[in-house]
């Protein structure tokens, strides 16, 4: 790696001004960026953690709604009870290492076409907290690692709406065991919303021919006579286009049957 | 009863206490003071014309104490192939220079074209990103078929087809095999890949190179599975340093699975750093160099046939192989897919014609080489998938098929048609053993039961036979080989008693410092803990030729037994003396001499304390102390082999394969440690599940690795894997050595894959899936059965 500068606030107004520095970059879990570091793929002047701003720490639950800090650590999600669906997502990421350092912010700001956190935020319904403003989960992912994010704006907390059920199916690619494809269905008052990851080049998106089919009859049978397009989805070592395509299929068919 | 000592104890491996507790001292451990860090520049691009290498500006950078590019390597010479093969003409194979450095080209990503020293290894990677070569890309060599289609675009610019050779096994045979193919009244055909895999030690390989400018002594402590191997390649072929000033280290080394046995030119290229700096100069590849620049396994693309009368007789084999070889011929690569390969082709059975024929290639990938089974995983899943899908042909029972033509207990010792002269084996009896240990009779059940969770249940069989043992040096000297493959092992005596044994085999995580105890100490009549192996350096150890080839037990263990037993010659005649008894009167057994029907005895400790305070000694007759060297050369391979059974579950919507459970019936000879056994089974089966459903090292057409990380190069985990059941009680002992051993370290490797893909087309045959290349992944199985449908 090349040096850098190193500042850990303990507020997010002081996070905010370290990272106007140029070239300087926020650092939530480290599970992408300092691997990316590391390799010396990536060379910022400054490293700001956000670890050690306490008002950006810890779950809690009011009103229906899950109110998670950006600094959160997917094993403290996971140990939530809340919102189960959202618990046994977070307790599947990686490996105990990665989900005792990975938080929920820095998963949600990177975007990686393959993580499993944009289709649990994007199926909830979930609003991204910032420092500025808050963002709909359906404004907020904006295809493959880019967000509505700012330069140097920090993702303090989001808000998880609990549906009345939801589930989470993931099918791993063998070797990173992250999603080859992951499908998120949340079943709420206002509707059912279907969120895929790992499928497309363009990202996690919603599957809204699912969503209005469940919405008439929720039931997996209620699936049968549609099909997905394997058109922009992603082809590599792993899998097809068309065998992603099949997946998204299969794993919401299971997801509405285990909801 | 179990013994609690001694041959046949499970004693427990006192290695692990240092590897468990964070004892070992790894290459990596090793820090000296003065220390230099050596960083390799490599190729990014598969193939390139090197211009020029301007290291003007990187020599100026902080820290940076020499820069070392292939011009500095010229007058030095090639890392050799260690087998010559011959043509089928009879002409010599090409042999193409190896340099320590790449040198005029770059030849596969990941190829070393220049080496900066600094004193922190910051420095020199800093350096190294300002060194300006200027490499002209050139079109990659990539598919094999290409490769040899395509004369005009070379790996080599002197080969001009890049063909290594064209070799045929047998090659006198090749007509009457042809023949007895065309007259057949059935031929089963399939083609099939065995995948490229990347070998993943647990530790990368790393090394330092020392120089002592006062008496001109070089040091090379490195990630070696044969430190004698290496100091000869390198002293001898490489670096021209005479060999009484060269010292090899090989400490713990984390893992090798063959890709340790080589010499790499790192190696070279620190020793030649430390000459230059008078100064240690440490490397130490990160995973990333590991993926791109260890020597890869297997990458072979085969079609084989069998033709069979209508019974099920086996008539005749016939085979032909495109074997990857890499850029450049790695010490063992050429042996791999031929001797290794080519004789195991009869399998376990009668078949009277046997035809193997092997081209090995040239392409713009990291050399491949020998990998834990090396050349026999690839012609036992050949032989035991064909096998199969015969069966189904026919509409014979699998196992009733095998049994049908299994070479019978009393045809030993029987002699292949492809030169192999097995010695001993009875092949219906792991095959009952399986029956009783798989429970085979109740796989209709379980099926019924997953199927009844929607799941497809599928039950494959494999019986494999392997040559270890490795191995006769006459035999292999007249096949190619440009080393003897003995093994040597010194037993010392210390005047107390206790016990150090110098051993030329390496344990790199195979328990030798606990089996070859084991034996020594069952020998002698002494406690185990009172013998220590000493391994790894080649100041203190005898010229023996390392690990690798499931050899060490049958071939060093043999010379250890040697060694033993020439020090109980010795000291019987010490006793005799001490004990006024005639020689032959003399007997020993649980550490005792004592006189042939007389109460009289002495201790073994008595006898080597005179052997050191010789005041009461046969002087005049015998020398003084008590140590012995052996060396042994075995007089054929040994023959492993067993009946494997896995059972898988897919998952028909997502191709999801499961493997449910896996039973291994091995007879492996006489056993020293069940223990150590039974963990070598359950590794070697790890690796061939990982082989079979996980594991792919894939290029694409410009030659870059795109598995070249964990994120995309799937290793086995405790999760994918069953518990297993293993059995190794079907024993026939070898024959030919001393111990009755046969060895265990690959057979896992081997039997397993054949049996995992056989389990997955049991699953699917009823859609009309007859075969699935590895990884069966679950993409390939889905698209497997939506091609069926």
């Amino acid at each position: 790696m090349y040096n850098f500068d190193f500042e850990k606030p303990s507020t997010v107004a002081d996070a905010v001004t370290a990272l106007a520095s140029e070239d300087a970059l926020a650092l939530g879990g480290g599970q992408t960026l300092i691997p990316t570091i590391k390799q010396r793929l990536a060379a910022p002047s400054k490293l700001v953690s956000l670890s050690g701003i306490s008002e950006m720490q810890g779950v809690s639950a009011s009103g229906g709604s899950l109110h998670i800090g950006g600094a959160t650590i997917h094993a403290d999600v996971a140990a939530d009870s809340h919102y189960p669906a959202l618990s046994a997502l977070a307790g599947n990421i990686g490996d105990p290492a990665v989900r005792n350092r990975g938080t929920i912010g820095g998963s949600l700001a990177n975007n990686d076409p393959s993580s499993d956190y944009p289709a649990a935020a994007l199926a909830s319904g979930a609003t991204i907290n910032t420092n500025a403003r808050s963002i709909a989960a359906d404004d907020f992912f904006q295809g493959i690692f880019e967000t509505a994010l700012d330069e140097g704006e920090i993702i303090t907390s989001v808000d998880f709406p609990v549906p009345d059920a939801a589930c989470y199916k993931k099918f791993e690619q063998p070797a990173s065991r992250f999603a080859l494809v992951g499908v998120f269905v949340a079943k709420t008052a206002g509707g059912v919303r279907v969120a895929v990851t790992g499928a497309s080049e363009e990202g996690v998106h919603r599957w809204t021919a699912a969503e209005d089919a469940l919405n008439a009859n929720f039931s997996a049978d209620a699936l049968d006579g549609l099909s997905v397009s394997s058109e922009n989805l992603i082809g590599d070592l792993h899998g097809t286009p068309e065998y992603r395509a099949h997946l998204v299929k299969v794993l919401t068919a299971r997801s509405v049957s285990d909801c | 009863m179990p013994k609690d000592s001694g041959i046949g104890a499970s004693s427990k491996r006192r290695e692990d206490v240092r590897y468990l507790t964070g004892r070992g001292q790894y290459t990596d451990d090793i820090n000296s003071h003065n220390q230099t860090y050596a960083y390799f520049v490599r190729s990014d691009v598969a193939h390139g014309k090197i211009n020029s290498i301007d290291t003007s500006e990187a020599e100026g950078m902080p820290g940076v104490l020499a820069i070392f590019t292939g011009d500095d390597f010229t007058e030095v010479g090639g890392n050799p192939a260690g087998w010559l093969i011959n043509n089928r003409d009879g002409t010599p194979m090409k042999e193409p220079k190896r340099p320590v450095l790449a040198h005029g080209k770059v030849r596969h990503v990941g190829d070393a074209y220049a080496a900066v020293i600094a004193e922190t290894y910051e420095q020199a990677v800093d350096a190294a990103e300002v060194i300006d070569a200027d490499i002209e890309e050139l079109p990659a060599i990539i598919d094999m078929a290409d490769a040899l289609a395509n004369s005009d675009n070379r790996v080599h610019d002197e080969i001009d087809d890049n063909l290594c050779f064209d070799w045929g096994w047998i090659e006198d045979n090749r007509e009457t095999v042809d023949q007895a193919i065309k007259n057949a009244p059935h031929v089963t055909t399939l083609e099939l890949i065995n995948n490229r895999l990347v070998p993943n030690a647990m530790e990368a390989r790393a090394s330092i190179g020392d120089y002592d400018p006062g008496t001109g002594d070089y040091k090379l402590t490195t990630t070696s599975q044969n430190p004698h191997l290496t100091k000869l390649l390198i002293a001898v072929f490489v670096m021209g340093i005479p060999e009484h000033k060269l010292t090899v280290i090989a400490p713990d080394v984390g893992g090798g699975f063959g890709s340790k046995i080589y010499h790499y030119g790192e190696e070279a290229l620190v020793l030649a750093a430390a000459k230059k700096l008078g100064r240690p100069v440490k490397w130490a590849a990160t995973r990333s160099e590991a993926f791109v620049s260890d020597a890869h396994g297997r990458d072979h693309v085969t079609k084989i046939e069998l033709a069979t009368e209508l019974d099920g007789t086996f008539i005749a084999i016939r085979t032909d192989t495109l074997a990857n070889v890499g850029a450049y011929l790695s010490n063992f690569s050429t042996a791999t897919p031929t001797f290794l390969h080519g004789t195991l082709m009869a399998g376990n059975y009668t078949v009277p014609n046997v035809y193997v024929n092997v081209k090995t290639v040239f392409t713009n990938t990291a050399p491949v080489d020998a990998y834990r089974g090396a050349g026999r995983p690839e012609a036992s899943f050949s032989i035991e998938r064909v096998v199969d899908k015969c069966a189904r042909e026919l509409g014979i029972d699998a196992v009733e098929l095998r049994r049908k033509n299994f070479i019978q207990p009393d045809q030993f010792p029987y002699t292949t048609p492809v030169a192999l002269v097995y010695d001993t084996g009875d092949y219906d009896a792991t095959m009952d053993k399986l029956h009783e240990i798989a429970d085979i009779a109740g796989f209709e059940a379980r099926k019924a039961e997953s199927s009844a969770r929607g799941k497809r249940r599928g039950l494959g069989i494999a019986h494999y036979i392997e040559a270890c043992g490795i191995a006769p040096s006459n035999l292999v000297g007249q096949l190619g080989s440009r080393v003897g493959l003995y093994d040597a092992a010194t037993v010392r005596v210390s005047p107390t008693g206790t016990i150090s044994v110098m051993v030329g085999a390496h344990s790199h995580g195979q328990g030798h410092e606990t089996s070859f105890a084991q034996v020594v100490a069952d020998m002698l009549g002494i406690p185990e803990e009172n013998v220590d192996i000493v391994h790894g350096d080649t100041s203190k150890i005898p010229f023996g030729m390392g690990t690798y080839g499931s050899r060490s037990l049958a071939v060093c263990g043999s010379a250890v037994v040697k060694a033993t037993d020439k020090v109980v010659a010795k000291a019987k005649k010490i006793a005799a003396h001490l004990l006024e008894a005639g020689e032959g009167d003399i007997e020993f057994s649980d550490g005792q001499f004592s006189v042939a029907g007389t109460d009289k005895s002495i201790a073994w400790g008595d006898v080597t304390l005179a052997a050191y305070i010789p005041h009461n000694y046969p002087l005049e007759e015998i020398e003084p102390g008590l140590e012995e060297t052996a060396f042994y050369d075995p007089a054929n391979f040994t023959y492993p082999s067993g009946a494997y059974c896995c059972e898988v579950e897919v998952d028909e919507d997502t191709g999801k394969v499961d493997v449910m459970s896996f039973a291994a019936a091995d007879d492996f000879g006489n056993v020293i440690n069940p223990m150590i056994v039974e963990g070598q089974v359950h590794g070697g089966v790890a690796q061939g599940i990982g082989q079979a459903l996980l594991e792919n090292c894939v290029y694409d057409s410009e030659g870059q690795l795109l598995s070249g990380s964990y994120m995309d190069y799937a290793m086995p985990r405790a999760d994918d894997l069953p518990n297993y059941t293993v059995d190794h009680s079907c024993v026939t002992p070898c024959t030919h050595n001393p111990l009755g051993v046969k060895g265990c370290g690959e057979a896992g490797a081997i039997g397993s894959p054949p049996a995992v893909i056989n389990a997955v087309v049991d699953a699917l045959s009823d859609l009309g899936v007859t075969h699935i290349d590895m990884p069966a992944s679950p993409a390939r199985v889905w698209a497997a059965i939506q091609a069926a449908k």
